[in-house]
């Protein structure tokens, strides 16, 4: 079949990426050959964008093991043990098929996780809907929730936390990031490698059908009117094949029989083999005809192309193939040998016996083109950072305006949601879902985990910068408020059309964002995702950097929940910044604005501020720690008062010097609000003193009413109403 | 005591209740693979939740032709002491060693939380811990438990007193608000006729630690060792 400038285009290469195949290859490519280029050099599969940029993050670190360019990154948690985890996204396809979609993204992340050896111990999620009054909103949330849970349930590997939010600016595009944790011993990790001349490659797991053909491409590429129609692309998950494949593999990775293994993720076949190879600096052989699969009549275009869930692709020692075949055959797996590693850094297609397509490596990794795209601050950036409140009136009744913030769908309770998801199963679940951060336990250990995903977009939209900052403060604030010392992150980039130049000036400086707020809090990036062209008929979404990050608890019994527990306990905030209105969701629910300036961040006081309550958390004399975020302080001790052991009241002082709403509802960074007993209140404050941090003394713990000031009044039953029963309603109604 | 945990391809919770026999109560445990033909040995077995075979079919439905299930029913028979819990449950209304059968939820969607239960007999080896009518605090994680059974089996299960436990509110009640999932009175638990037969939708084994905030489940493990002393 003769290439021409239509099929090119088909396959999401432009013309000048087509001669450069032509001119490494020093040949026209055949049709096999073009979709392997197509998909290894998908913005999805190449980071073609975004890799100049992505090289400034800081990867290393005293706890990291493993940085980013494998398949998940690895810290060291002490002791033989060590946590790798990654999270990714699948927000094309969920959009297109919101169940298949958000379950295989689900599927794909676990397979990234156990194919280091590592044994999955906690997922985590953040979704994006757009608004409450867009048809399709609701669609979506039920699809991705029950797609969630319909694979993670099964599989049986706990959801313990996430973060959900609504935003018009996801109407056309909703975002499904998906992180999973797994613990592996540090002296049993495997990687993705293909080494050993002669060594035989070996597929295991589902057969290979004609699903997902091309799934990378259509999701490097916008969706106009009728991105629905593209079902075909979505892949089909059968989490109860992965949970086989699973645990196969653990039970495989105890023999020496491995020399690498690697999931066959986005482009399937084609980037697991590719992957392998260019790790290993060796050459794989396929034998196309040896592919088990699932229909007939499958083309080698097909077969390499396909993303067909649950398979993984490995290397063994030549001569354990029998051995290795025997531990799948007891899980009612098929593995068959499909090729061989060869020398020379080449991937050859062989049917019937006879070379089909034949690519070196490097063509298709180090070669893939890399873009410097042009950059430009948008024009409109100015408007939107514009804010003056003078001509913002502050609410009659603050009761009134709590409530109603209480109620928006980015603060309302998410238990709607959590509840589908098994958040227990494994029994590790410390702190479940609806705390600042989920805890889970190590068993055989007096250490837990940390865990937490976090991304104010609305940030990141009026200033990119510095709504890249604060995700990854927040998220290391949640942790630390947990009682968990961040040691990692890893990001999933979400972002618009890349070949616009604003675009890229909201991913490049969300990036410098993250690297500066990294290298403050000493959190490395050790890996991650990036998703570009979030667009839809010309709109793209709010640029969403979501941080995933992982901390570590020493002690057990040092973990902390964001509730109040004690009556006459004191209330104090760590941190003394103040204002923050600008972007905050008051503006947003009670005026209708998305306008000024996010609240500033100062790293070295966020570093004071979390070093101080960490260290009190350590001394043993906080009750309770809640980070001050999306709605402010008011918000903040309205969730503190809904402790699920039985809802708690609050007397807190509040003598506004300005602006009222700005006390309550403004989003000021880097401040904490926690509880102790009186008898502990100077040993905090010495701790923040020594720790360069603001303490004040606010109120205390007291009834069954959250009064602040003058200003609210309110049961803390009536909070709980209101803020548990908001999102439900919508979904229901 | 020896307990023998079953693995079915698609159990997930086998290693929670392996883990609470062996490290928090002490006793020996080992896993049966499904495929195994002999069951020796052991003084209870557990059948532990998942998906058993992904729960494609009617759950519990693949999971009861496994070669092991023969081996399960003639220990039944024998009066040896078999619990299942969640999927487990499901398996055992599917292999006949309990009544009825269990549903879709009536709201269609997976829950996990911790529900209240009233414990309805405690003369059975499973209950034996608990006092009658107290009530206990066990989280729930299925899709598939709302019990039903005809009139004449439930009361039947009524009059010989093997509904072990019941959904109700914290000061006992039963109520239609407090039903999870629809099961018809309120079942989460129940007996077969010679009490050695336990199945129950809600997880003991994961409320059995102080780290995880409640511990209410241990007495289903406490009877056990206590009957088995006995």
């Amino acid at each position: 079949m003769k290439i021409t400038a239509d099929i090119v285009k088909e396959h999401g290469l432009t013309a000048e990426e087509y001669d450069r195949i032509v001119s490494s290859l020093g040949r026209e490519p055949n049709m096999l050959e073009l979709g392997i280029f197509s998909v290894m050099w998908s913005e999805h599969c190449s980071y073609k964008s975004s890799r100049m940029h992505l090289k400034n993050f800081p990867t290393k670190g005293k706890y990291v093991l493993q940085g980013p360019g494998e398949n998940a990154g690895i810290v060291d948690i002490g002791g033989d043990l060590a946590v790798a985890f990654k999270m990714e996204s699948h927000n094309h396809p969920s959009f297109i098929e919101p169940y298949q979609g958000a379950a295989t993204g689900v599927g794909g992340i676990l397979r990234d996780i156990f194919t280091m050896g590592a044994r999955p111990i906690a997922l985590l999620n953040s979704l994006r809907f757009g608004s409450f009054e867009n048809s399709r909103t609701k669609y979506l949330v039920e699809g991705v929730v029950a797609g969630i849970a319909g694979y993670g349930n099964c599989i049986g590997v706990p959801t313990v936390g996430g973060e959900v939010y609504f935003n018009d600016s996801y109407n056309g595009n909703c975002l499904v990031n998906v992180m999973t944790a797994g613990l592996v011993k540090k002296d049993k990790i495997f990687k993705g490698k293909a080494a050993g001349i002669g060594n035989p490659v070996i597929y295991v797991g589902s057969k290979t059908g004609r699903d997902g053909i091309h799934g990378a491409t259509m999701a490097s590429d916008v969706f106009g009117e009728g991105g629905e129609e593209r079902r075909p692309t979505v892949q089909v998950g059968d989490p109860f094949a992965e949970k086989l494949l699973l645990e196969a593999c653990l039970e495989l990775f105890k023999t020496d029989y491995v020399v690498g293994i690697q999931d066959m993720g986005a482009a399937g076949l084609t980037s697991s083999s590719v992957e392998m190879a260019s790790r290993g600096n060796t050459g794989i052989e396929l034998n196309i005809d040896a592919v088990p699969r699932r229909e007939e009549g499958m083309t080698a275009y097909e077969i390499m192309l396909s993303e067909s869930q649950e398979r993984m692709l490995m290397v063994v020692r030549k001569g354990t193939e029998e051995d290795v075949k025997k531990i799948f055959r007891k899980w009612d797996l098929e593995a068959e040998v499909i090729g061989r590693v060869i020398e020379g850094n080449t991937i050859r297609f062989v049917e019937g016996g006879k070379v089909t397509g034949e690519i070196p490596v490097t063509f298709l990794t180090d070669d893939a083109p890399v873009y410097n795209r042009p950059i430009k601050r948008p024009e409109w950036q100015d408007e939107l950072n514009s804010l003056d409140m003078e001509s913002i009136a502050e609410p009659e009744d603050f009761n009134e305006a709590l409530l109603k913030i209480l109620a928006s769908g980015n603060i309302a309770s998410k238990e709607w949601i959590y509840r589908q998801y098994d958040h227990m199963v494994r029994t590790d679940s410390v702190v479940c879902p609806g705390s600042d951060a989920a805890v889970v336990r190590i068993k055989g250990t007096d250490k837990a985990l940390g865990l937490t995903v976090d991304c104010n977009s609305r940030y990141c939209y009026l200033d990119p910068f510095i709504g890249g900052e604060i995700a990854v403060a927040e998220a290391a604030r949640n942790l630390v408020a947990s009682g968990a010392k961040p040691i990692a992150l890893t990001d999933c980039l979400n972002f618009g059309n890349p070949e616009r130049p604003e675009v890229m000036w909201q991913l490049k400086e969300a990036i410098d964002g993250i690297k500066e707020a990294c290298i403050a809090l000493g959190v490395p990036v050790i890996g991650g995702n990036v998703s570009l062209y979030n667009e839809t008929s010309g709109i793209s979404i709010h640029p969403t950097p979501t941080i995933g990050m992982v901390g570590i608890i020493d002690d057990i019994i040092h973990h902390t929940t964001q509730w109040f527990k004690g009556e006459g306990d004191l209330i104090a905030v760590i941190g003394a910044s103040e204002g923050g209105l600008g972007g905050s969701e008051y503006l947003k629910v009670i005026h209708g604005l998305e306008k000024g300036f996010p609240p500033q961040m100062d790293l070295e006081e966020e570093r004071n501020v979390q070093d101080a309550c960490l260290k009190a958390i350590k001394a043993g004399i906080i009750v309770s720690a809640h980070d001050i975020s999306d709605g402010g302080l008011a918000v903040a001790l309205a969730e503190a008062c809904l402790n699920p052991k039985g809802i708690k009241g609050a007397e807190v002082q509040l003598e506004p010097c300005c602006r009222v709403d700005e006390d309550l509802f403004g989003e000021a960074q880097s401040r904490i609000i926690v509880t102790v007993k009186e008898k502990d209140l100077d040993a905090l404050n010495s701790i923040c003193e020594q720790n360069g941090a603001g303490l004040k003394l606010i109120g205390k713990v007291k009834g069954d009413t959250l009064k602040i000031g003058r200003f609210i009044n309110l049961s803390a039953a009536k909070i709980k109403e209101v803020w548990g029963s908001s999102l439900e309603k919508f979904l229901n109604s | 005591m020896k307990f023998g945990i079953i693995v079915f391809p698609g159990s997930n919770c086998d290693h929670d209740c392996y883990h609470v026999v062996k490290h928090v109560f002490n006793q020996e445990a080992e896993y049966v693979w499904h495929k195994e033909t002999e069951l020796k040995g052991f003084d209870c077995v557990i059948l532990p939740g998942g998906f058993s075979y992904g729960d494609y079919l009617r759950t519990g439905a693949i999971a009861r032709f496994s070669p092991v299930m023969n081996e399960i029913v003639g220990f039944a028979k024998k009066g040896g002491l078999v619990l299942g819990i969640c999927n487990g449950f499901q398996i055992l209304t599917e292999a006949g060693l309990l009544p009825g059968v269990l549903m879709r939820n009536k709201n269609l969607k997976f829950i996990c939380k911790n529900v209240d239960l009233k414990v309805e007999n405690n003369s059975s080896p499973f209950t034996g811990a608990y006092s009658k009518g107290q009530v206990v605090s066990i989280p729930i994680a299925h899709a598939d438990g709302n019990y039903f059974a005809d009139s004449d089996t439930i009361k039947k299960l009524e009059d010989t007193n093997r509904i072990a436990f019941r959904y109700s509110t914290p000061e006992g009640a039963i109520t239609d608000e407090v039903n999870p999932n629809g099961s018809l009175s309120n079942i989460a638990g129940l007996l077969n006729e010679g009490g050695n037969v336990l199945g129950m939708m809600p997880h003991p084994e994961r409320s059995c630690e102080t780290e995880l905030g409640i511990t209410d489940g241990r007495g289903v493990f406490e009877s056990v060792l206590k009957a088995f002393i006995k």
